[in-house]
């Protein structure tokens, strides 16, 4: 003990004690103390200090294990439940401390890790409760601020360059920049399904940005991440590429760590920026994992009512994980030879491939509880695909058919009518080779694009595959599915449903010749907009069809509807074309609206919107007073638009009143110094004489004179 | 408007100028020749034979009496307009891009190339009206070198004393013309190389057009951007035309490119923009190339474009043309 009291003799050694007092914690940082370790008796404790040691060098924090110390209780023959490791620096410490700390070790089991010298502290705690400081609250903007724009304008952002810009789009050719910068991404932008967020791809990860000023929300660690997608809840987000974690890596919830190092696949938390749960990636049957040049995406599907998320293993199983802890469900993938499969409504449909003698079958569980709802057969498959109509109500697997010598000969489309007792399938056999298939949003027809051109399948470059286009929709009368009409001839390869359905572009896409864009509206003598109900037909099959526009937008390479309905934008992206870059924004009815032509335009994207809050009861009060809510926009439209063209023609005025103001200053100037400009002069007098002939002559006498 | 298609070169134009009356189109060519038209019909009136490589630029004089050009077997020749007779030859050691005539036609200006260790000059001459026109002096009155970026394109500013050279750089530079000081310099005019640059009639602001695909308007003085016009595809020629509130750009795909690109894709057309708005009003397609040259008749009242693929397309404007008032009331007051 340092002690200040002078001894016997008077001399008062305190100062040189306190030179020569000895630090006791000193060399103590590099200690640590892990709490919750299982209670056990004599005989499991080297088992339990290998099972230590492993688990800590697993997260990459080794220590030597000589260098532990278990406490022991030795009236109960047992440990007491903590122990105290030695490290080589206090930076292992520190760093095993980050990681290890709330480790689960099992079940019951969690660790709770101090430093030995932080222990000082918190039994020299004050006892005594003080208040703490209530945090400063600092407002966040809104994040969903966009929908309360009066005007009820979408917002859509262009990247063009390294310009990114958000825009409100008016009505008309009006549209309003909302946000520009400069570098905002380095690869490309994506708007979340619900419009809340707007992700920027960098070399570091991914950055979300929301509320009106598009300010930084979280991001997202994932270094040279190549995809990245949104759960469709926009709980979480998915980033993909091969995790490499360098040495000296930053550690922490919301940082990818040593265990993850060589997965792909990263599932993180929005709100709180963590890392969830990483995965390796999904190849292709016979594909190696890190040699794979094919990027499956998505590499996950996530049911829609958030509650599972599935993965699968080509060839071998479906691990469904349940949410949000991302814990494999009953501890067991599916156990399925099998290839395809798309979990909704917690029906999970999936198809397998014929093995030997066996032939492919389609089948459709449903989870949790793992019953088999449906299944079907099927023979001489060469490949499946599913497609789901969007509010569940179909699914049609489309099967491609091969011969007995494994040449691709026809097609056909089991479509199992999911709403209906015991889910029957009903086949609908084209003849040709179907290329496109696409259901309408929330109805009940689909477009089917088939070929049986020789050229189809060889890869050729630059050869135009000639199409057939077919319409189908469910007959409620003879309860099949019925064709409306067919177009053949035509090259159309896309099919672009609009979001409310109804509506459809078919299109034309990456040939050098052809570029069409066609609007058809599917109930073009219905007037009530929306309107489902199995409203007698007397009219003939098929004749509400009617194309309401075909036109063309030159080497489009994008189409996509803004989340309304209303408005339809094409793009060219110099990704995929490399002159006249730009984006038209169409109305529904094939009517022009805006034409950009932008050099080294590179995407566009229109901000998708939340599903209406409004009930069905609502939504029908507001389509049947429409004409009364329509007379108040109009109103607002015409005096909006003879706002426009005032502002434009404003415009106009003060660029020619600059121009005559300009022009007259340098009249006067060009007067002053006309000297020496004899012929200059004499010019402008010939050009001038035959409109003002005797003005000039007088003038030309004077300078005579001169 | 009625385009009248002049076929008297084998290969592509280089540059077109009207005389100051309007009523002849000088031409020159990669062919080494030099054509004469008559404005209003198109009918061809003679050459100007003696060049031996592509001739890249002339210019015509205010009395339509001396014509000067500028080839690529190094020599600036000048020639008698009435007869076709070349008057005076000079030589240098590279090729000329450009030539100019003063406005009071005493000074002739021209760029030389910049190659075989040779600086890119620009030399400015002065022209002997007196007598036959024989009598020329090899001595330039002014040399000077542009630094850092060779010019490509050339004019006399407001007034002889002043001459304006356009960049490969894309900036665009005033220079006396008897000492070739620098007065100005505008360095951010354009992002790429100036590819023409014409005065307008009352030589108090000009128009310069660029491969960074924009054209741009400058007082001329002061060398400030007044306006700007900015297209989609590499410009080669723009002009500005009189009586009407109208400039006329021309370009097109890259010749080197001009095969492995569709017609569609080129974008051979004339384009009309409007001066003071700086939208575009229309557009005149005919040319299955690049558009290299265009010149607008003094007085307005036509205008013709030189393409890649070796026409002269000459179009007399429509009453229409003139009567058209796509902004309404809204014009700017004439020059």
């Amino acid at each position: 003990m340092a002690s200040t009291i002078p001894d016997d003799e008077g001399i008062d050694y305190s100062d040189i004690e306190a030179k020569y007092r000895v630090e006791a914690m000193e060399g103590l940082d590099n200690c640590i103390v892990v709490d919750g370790v299982p209670i056990i008796d004599e005989s499991r404790k080297d088992r339990l200090l290998s099972k230590v040691e492993k688990e800590f060098t697993r997260r990459g924090c080794p220590y030597p294990s000589k260098k532990v110390v278990l406490p022991w209780d030795k009236a109960e023959g047992k440990s007491k439940g903590f122990m105290f490791i030695e490290f080589n620096t206090a930076e292992e410490a520190e760093r095993a401390k980050a990681v290890m700390d709330k480790h689960p070790f099992d079940a019951k089991h969690r660790f709770k890790i101090n430093i030995l010298t932080e222990l000082d502290e918190y039994v020299e705690l004050d006892e005594t409760f003080k208040e703490p400081e209530p945090e400063v609250f600092r407002p966040k903007e809104h994040l969903r601020a966009w929908l309360t724009d009066p005007a009820g304008r979408d917002q859509y952002i262009t990247y063009r360059g390294d310009e990114v810009t958000v825009f409100w789009h008016g009505k008309g050719s009006s549209s309003e920049v909302a946000q520009e910068r400069n570098n905002w991404t380095d690869l490309y932008v994506q708007w979340s399904p619900k419009g809340t967020l707007l992700a920027t791809i960098h070399r570091q990860g991914v950055k979300l940005w929301g509320g009106p000023s598009f300010q930084l929300v979280q991001r997202f660690a994932h270094p040279m991440i190549k995809r990245m997608d949104f759960s469709p809840d926009e709980n979480y987000i998915v980033t993909f590429e091969k995790i490499v974690i360098p040495d000296n890596a930053l550690q922490g919830p919301q940082y990818l760590g040593k265990d993850n190092e060589g997965d792909y696949v990263a599932v993180w938390d929005v709100r709180t920026g963590h890392l969830k749960r990483t995965f390796p990636r999904s190849v292709l049957l016979g594909e190696d994992e890190a040699t794979s040049k094919n990027l499956i995406w998505p590499q996950l599907k996530w049911s829609p009512d958030g509650k599972y998320v599935a993965r699968i293993t080509p060839g071998q199983q479906i691990s469904v994980y349940s949410l949000p802890d991302f814990a494999l469900v009953d501890k067991k993938s599916l156990k399925i030879e099998g290839v395809g499969k798309k979990p909704r409504e917690s029906i999970l449909a999936y198809w397998t491939p014929e093995i030997g003698n066996q032939p492919a079958r389609a089948t459709l569980i449903s989870f949790p509880s793992r019953t088999q709802l449906r299944s079907k057969n099927l023979f001489n498959v060469s490949d499946c695909k599913l497609y789901w109509q969007d509010s569940g109500d179909f699914l049609c697997v489309k099967v491609d058919r091969h011969t007995k010598t494994k040449k691709p000969s026809s097609c056909n489309l089991e479509i199992f009518r999911m709403r209906e007792k015991d889910i029957p399938v009903e086949v609908v056999e084209p003849k040709d080779t179907v290329t496109e298939f696409a259901w309408e949003p929330k109805g009940e027809r689909f477009i089917l694009i088939s070929t049986n051109d020789p050229n189809y399948g060889t890869g050729q470059v630059g050869v135009q595959i000639r199409t057939d286009v077919s319409f189908w929709q469910l007959d409620r009368n003879r309860n099949d599915f019925r064709m409306l009409k067919s177009l053949s001839g035509k090259t159309i390869n896309v099919i672009r449903w609009s979001p409310r359905g109804r509506h459809v572009i078919l299109s034309t896409m990456g040939s050098s010749s052809k570029s069409d864009l066609e609007f058809w509206d599917m109930d073009f003598n219905v007037d009530d907009f929306g309107k489902k109900e199995p409203t007698e037909r007397k009219e003939e099959w098929g004749s509400a069809m009617h194309l309401l526009a075909n036109t063309e937008h030159y080497g489009v390479t994008d189409i996509e509807w803004d989340p309304s309905g209303r408005y339809v934008a094409s793009s060219v992206s110099v990704w995929r074309h490399s002159v006249e870059n730009g984006f038209v924004i169409w109305d529904f009815k094939g009517q022009e609206q805006q034409r950009h032509l932008i050099d080294r335009f590179k995407q566009f994207a229109w901000r998708p919107r939340p599903a209406t809050l409004l009930t069905k009861e609502q939504q029908k009060q507001i389509r049947k007073n429409l004409k009364e809510y329509s007379r108040v926009f109009e109103e607002k439209d015409a005096a909006m638009e003879s706002n426009v063209s005032a502002e434009l023609i404003q415009a106009r005025k003060r660029a020619i009143n600059e121009w005559n103001a300009w022009r007259a200053r340098i009249r006067q100037e060009l007067a002053q110094t006309s000297k020496g400009r004899k012929n200059a002069k004499r010019r402008d007098e010939e050009q001038e004489e035959t409109v003002e002939l005797i003005d000039e002559l007088i003038e030309e006498t004077v300078t005579a004179l001169e | 408007m009625r385009p009248i298609l002049l076929q008297g070169h084998e290969r592509s134009l280089t540059q077109i100028k009207y005389n100051v009356d309007g009523d002849l189109i000088f031409s020159c060519s990669k062919d080494h020749r030099i054509n004469v038209w008559y404005s209003h019909n198109g009918e061809r009136l003679g050459t100007y034979d003696g060049h031996n490589g592509t001739i890249w630029t002339v210019d015509v004089d205010s009395e339509s009496r001396f014509l000067v050009s500028g080839s690529a077997d190094n020599m600036m020749k000048l020639w008698e307009v009435k007869t076709g007779k070349c008057l005076f030859t000079w030589e240098f050691p590279t090729a000329i891009k450009r030539v100019a005539f003063s406005d009071d036609d005493s000074l002739i200006a021209c760029i030389t190339e910049q190659r075989m260790g040779h600086q890119g000059a620009v030399r400015v001459f002065p022209v002997n009206r007196n007598g036959t026109g024989t009598e020329q002096t090899q001595e330039p009155l002014s040399m000077f070198h542009p630094i850092e970026s060779k010019a490509t394109v050339l004019t006399f500013g407001t007034t002889s004393d002043q001459i304006i050279t356009g960049h490969e750089s894309g900036k665009i530079t005033l220079y006396k013309t008897k000492t070739g000081d620098e007065v100005v310099s505008n360095k951010r005019a354009h992002r790429e190389v100036v590819t023409d640059i014409q005065m307008s009639p009352d030589r108090s602001y000009f128009i310069t057009s660029s491969k960074d695909k924009s054209a741009k308007l400058f007082e001329a003085k002061t060398l400030d951007e007044l306006k700007s016009y900015v297209t989609e595809t590499p410009l080669n020629s723009a002009a500005i035309a009189p009586k009407r509130p109208y400039i006329l750009l021309g370009g097109g795909q890259e010749a080197m490119n001009v095969t492995t690109t569709s017609l569609r894709q080129g974008k051979f057309e004339t384009r009309f923009w409007h001066k003071v708005f700086e939208e575009e009003v229309g557009r005149v397609k005919g040319h299955f190339g690049p558009i290299n040259t265009i010149a607008v008749h003094p007085a307005g009242t036509s205008y013709a474009s030189g393409g890649e693929d070796g026409f002269i397309r000459v179009h007399h404007f429509d009453d229409s043309y003139f009567r058209a008032r796509p902004y309404g009331d809204l014009e700017p007051e004439e020059d």
